[in-house]
């Protein structure tokens, strides 16, 4: 339905995307998760038509239409901080999409009580959209969005100023809501796990290009590049050379280690990097072989289902990882690290 | 939340304050109804008030604030786009001269405009030059075009502040909010941005009416004898044919109204609703892209410099062109380039209206400002913190720029002329009250520069001071007042130029061997000969340097203040 080809924009003289293409199918909702001022809302105010793009064209249904103003593309967008028109009250902000549609005036009631009723909030009609909690501000845009009945709807970090239980809450609502529309979504966040919980097809953003594109499981567990390793929180990282591929066993500053998953891909003597993912840790020893480590414990965090460890081996590498059970700081540890928790890159340079 | 803290001593800082309202404004105004209603015959039934002139006055008062009005905000609301929406090349010079006209003195004004469109104006000596005409083919002065000209230069200023600072801050994501819900440009426009305006224009609007409506060097200087607004009919009232009954009468209806138009004012700018959002990144204002967008910006820029730069260049280089009747045609008059007319300031002419050289003007005009400044600081400074104390209401701080703000400088003046004229020994005590009056006419800018300031200052440090040991009394000395440092500087520079540029109430107490610059600008001007037009010029053009000194230090003491709160 909706594509982009080799969008290009500047911004204060940087190029901010640069040659960016993806595709939007019918029904399907994308998240576009990328660190903040990486170009997320510039996109989605190229696809809005509130912004032209230096170059590339925005395609709605194979036809062109960079040309075409915001006002007659018929899509609907959530602003971030809502832009709630301050003038108005619930109502009447949910009703200005239908106004500048001429739409009859018993439509108008009836579709605007729909909007309302769909989000909970259809007593507080009447209210100032000034007096609205946070929670209140953010449903009223989402009604206002949809009321017109858009053919793609477009989120700018709906949630990014509420609280995290309320984020939750409306992370799972919106989820419902949106599995029942049937236009495409395009939902921009900076936030993982928002994105996570929310898309079909999850895109990365970083320096102006979709760095990486699939299911949120997959992207997960198979980022494609360091970059995107890191940006997920995946900081234990390692430089090392592979002496041995079946299996795949890379040498570096902590000794060697074996990896399962990747062994075809690297030939011997190769420069790679490595990532450990947090969850790699198992403190039992017995009966294993391979991957096995000593390191003493730095720092211990309770953080509810398990304890952020942070772990020195050898002399200066330091790692994080979860691990079920509090150890003293200080202490000594032997444990081994899961060969299918291991990621392994191959070094660009 | 209530500044407990505080509570106790705080009411003596309305001491003085208070005394010297009571003497200096509320004495004085019952004074002018005491001899208007008060004593012998009744105003209302006496001869001497002839309601002809009356109403004329007040209907003419009222057609000329109505027409300009609406042509400032013809020009005004435009000029806000451009400033609000537009960023091009040289944007913050011409804003700067675009709000400059709002701290000149009325007189420099005339003075301008005179250098402009006057017989002897640059406008007149180029077509007279260019068609070889005797006489200037071009009238203006005199007329109510010159008035709504002048009136149109002094408050575009009014509405490019306030709606053009508000046009800048609304939230653009309103307005695009809008466009993605179906809303075409003049949809946008007439359904949200129009309506979220609305109140900045409607208080620009109210405040330039105000001004207009009480405007009085304009119309004594651009207007002629034939034109008299109520503000003139006092003045001409008291000085020509000395009937104080006619002048107070016409007080208080000018004080009715300027009273009502004062009130409506302040409630208005009150229930301002406006989103403000910082502005990043240049999302607030974009460079012009469509032909449409160029042709506005370049258009309105012209208009700008035209009607706001020209009348101020012409001045200036008018007071450093000297008049020669020998010219080799015989027929035109010659200019040169000299410094004559601000070496004539110097000198005591005989035939001049003052006892004293020109220049002396200049030292009178310092001393008061000078004066002025120091009392208005004083007084600001004294109420804005008495009002600390009463939990943070500005009912009386509403009161109390009321009251100034809505008396017309005129009032005031016959008020001191009534008050303190009883015997002819008491004359010599103008000089003092000059900057007495300022002070008062200065006292609601000084108010509203201070109180933003001593209000946005946390509780919680007063809290933090008085645990470390900070007694009580000595709070407002050791945190408060260094904290408003800024804001008491810009404040002082207000009114200070104020001071400088009055001439309203001055023209009631000013006496000819203490002259002040406005009122010799004016005598020059309105006397025979090129020499007395040159000073005029010259004297205007200092003034003009002054405050536009002023203006541009309070501008560079803004942006630091601002660049310190954002920290």
């Amino acid at each position: 339905m909706l594509d982009l080809r080799q969008i290009e924009k500047e911004y204060d003289g940087q190029p901010l995307l640069n040659g960016l293409s993806f595709s939007v199918g019918k029904n399907e909702t994308v998240c576009i998760l990328g660190p903040s001022g990486v170009g997320k809302s510039t996109l989605l105010r190229i696809i809005a038509g509130l912004e032209q793009p230096a170059d590339g064209e925005v395609i709605w249904n194979n036809k062109d239409i960079s040309d075409l103003p915001p006002y007659k593309r018929k899509f609907g967008l959530m602003f971030q901080d809502y832009a709630l028109f301050p003038h108005l009250d619930v109502f009447e902000n949910v009703a200005f999409g239908l106004r500048m549609q001429h739409i009859p005036h018993i439509e108008i009631e009836k579709r605007v009580s729909e909007a309302l009723e769909m989000v909970n909030l259809r007593h507080i009609a009447r209210r100032s959209v000034t007096d609205l909690s946070g929670g209140e501000k953010q449903r009223i845009a989402f009604a206002r969005a949809l009321a017109p009945k858009p053919k793609l709807l477009m989120l700018d970090e709906p949630m990014g100023s509420l609280d995290r239980a309320l984020r939750d809450q409306l992370t799972r609502e919106l989820h419902i809501l949106l599995g029942e529309m049937d236009i495409p979504v395009i939902y921009v966040t900076h936030d993982q796990e928002e994105a996570f919980s929310i898309a079909d097809k999850l895109l990365i953003l970083n320096e102006g290009r979709i760095v990486q594109s699939g299911s949120p499981q997959y992207v997960y567990t198979h980022p494609s590049d360091p970059w995107v390793a890191s940006f997920f929180g995946l900081n234990n990282r390692l430089h090392g050379k592979i002496i041995s591929s079946d299996p795949a066993v890379v040498k570096t500053d902590i000794g060697e280690v074996t990896i399962s998953c990747v062994s075809e891909r690297f030939s011997h003597g190769e420069l790679v990097d490595v990532v450990i993912l947090p969850t790699a840790v198992k403190m039992e020893v017995e009966n294993q072989s391979q991957n096995i480590f000593t390191g003493k414990i730095v720092d211990s965090l309770f953080k509810g289902n398990s304890f952020t460890t942070q772990v020195k081996i050898g002399s200066d590498a330091e790692f994080t990882f979860e691990i079920p059970e509090k150890l003293s700081k200080g202490d000594q540890v032997t444990f081994t690290i899961d060969p299918d928790a291991i990621l392994c890159f191959g070094r660009k340079d | 939340m209530k500044k407990t803290v505080f509570r106790d001593q705080h009411f003596l800082f309305w001491i003085i304050p208070i005394l010297f309202l009571l003497g200096f404004y509320f004495f004085p105004m019952a004074s002018i109804f005491w001899r208007t209603f008060g004593t012998g015959t009744n105003a209302l039934t006496t001869n001497q008030v002839n309601w002809t002139i009356t109403g004329k006055a007040i209907g003419f008062t009222f057609y000329q604030a109505l027409l300009s009005t609406f042509y400032t905000l013809l020009i005004g609301i435009p000029a806000s786009l451009l400033f609000g929406r537009f960023s091009f090349r040289g944007k913050n010079i011409l804003r700067i001269l675009s709000t400059l006209p709002f701290i000149f003195p009325t007189v420099v004004v005339a003075a301008g405009f005179n250098a402009l469109i006057g017989p002897n104006g640059w406008l007149n000596l180029l077509l007279m030059d260019m068609f070889q005409l005797s006489t200037p083919p071009i009238h203006l002065l005199n007329s109510i075009t010159a008035i709504l000209i002048a009136h149109v230069f002094y408050n575009t200023s009014i509405v490019i502040r306030v709606v053009g600072t508000a046009w800048e801050q609304l939230d653009r994501k309103i307005e695009n909010a809008a466009r993605m819900l179906g809303a075409s440009p003049w949809n946008v426009f007439r359904k949200i941005t129009f309506p979220l305006l609305f109140p900045s224009i409607s208080s620009a609007a109210i405040l330039v009416f105000l001004f207009d409506f009480t405007s009085f060097g304009v119309i004594l200087m651009m207007g002629g004898a034939k034109y008299t607004t109520i503000e003139v009919e006092i003045y001409i009232q008291t000085m020509q044919f000395l009937n104080l009954k006619m002048a107070g009468i016409l007080s208080f209806i000018q004080l009715f109204f300027t009273m009502l138009l004062t009130f409506i004012s302040l409630q208005i700018s009150q229930g301002k609703q406006i989103p403000i959002v910082p502005v990043i990144g240049g999302e607030g204002s974009k460079k012009p892209n469509t032909l449409y967008e160029k042709v506005f910006v370049f258009i309105m820029a012209v208009v700008l410099v035209i009607l706001l730069v020209s009348p101020t260049a012409a001045l200036l280089l008018k007071s450093l062109l000297s008049y020669s009747t020998k010219d080799l045609s015989g027929v035109l008059p010659s200019w040169r380039l000299s410094s004559e007319n601000y070496s004539g300031l110097f000198i005591n002419d005989r035939q001049s209206l003052f006892f004293v050289p020109p220049i002396t003007a200049v030292k009178n005009s310092m001393l008061y400002a000078a004066g002025s400044m120091v009392i208005s600081i004083m007084l600001g400074t004294f109420i804005v913190f008495g009002n600390s104390s009463a939990g943070r209401s500005n009912k009386w701080i509403d009161l109390i720029i009321m009251l100034p703000l809505g008396t017309s400088a005129v009032t005031l003046g016959l008020g001191y002329l009534t008050v303190f004229s009883t015997s002819p020994n008491s004359i010599r005590w103008f000089p003092v009250l000059i900057p007495i009056v300022h002070a008062i006419i200065s006292l609601p800018f000084v108010i509203r520069i201070i109180q933003p300031a001593v209000q946005s200052i946390p509780e919680n440090l007063h809290h933090a001071a008085v645990t470390l040991g900070v007694p009580k009394h000595k709070l407002w000395r050791i945190i408060d007042l260094p904290l408003i440092k800024g804001p008491l500087i810009t404040a002082a520079i207000y009114a200070f130029a104020i001071s400088l540029g009055e001439f309203g109430a001055t023209s009631f107490l000013a006496r000819p061997e203490y002259p002040t610059m406005p009122l010799a600008i004016y005598r020059y001007l309105n006397l025979p000969g090129a020499e007395n037009y040159g000073k005029a010029m010259a004297m205007a053009a200092i003034l003009l340097v002054i405050c536009g000194i002023a203006f541009i230090t309070i501008e560079r003491l803004q942006i630091k203040n601002k660049g310190l709160n954002s920290k």
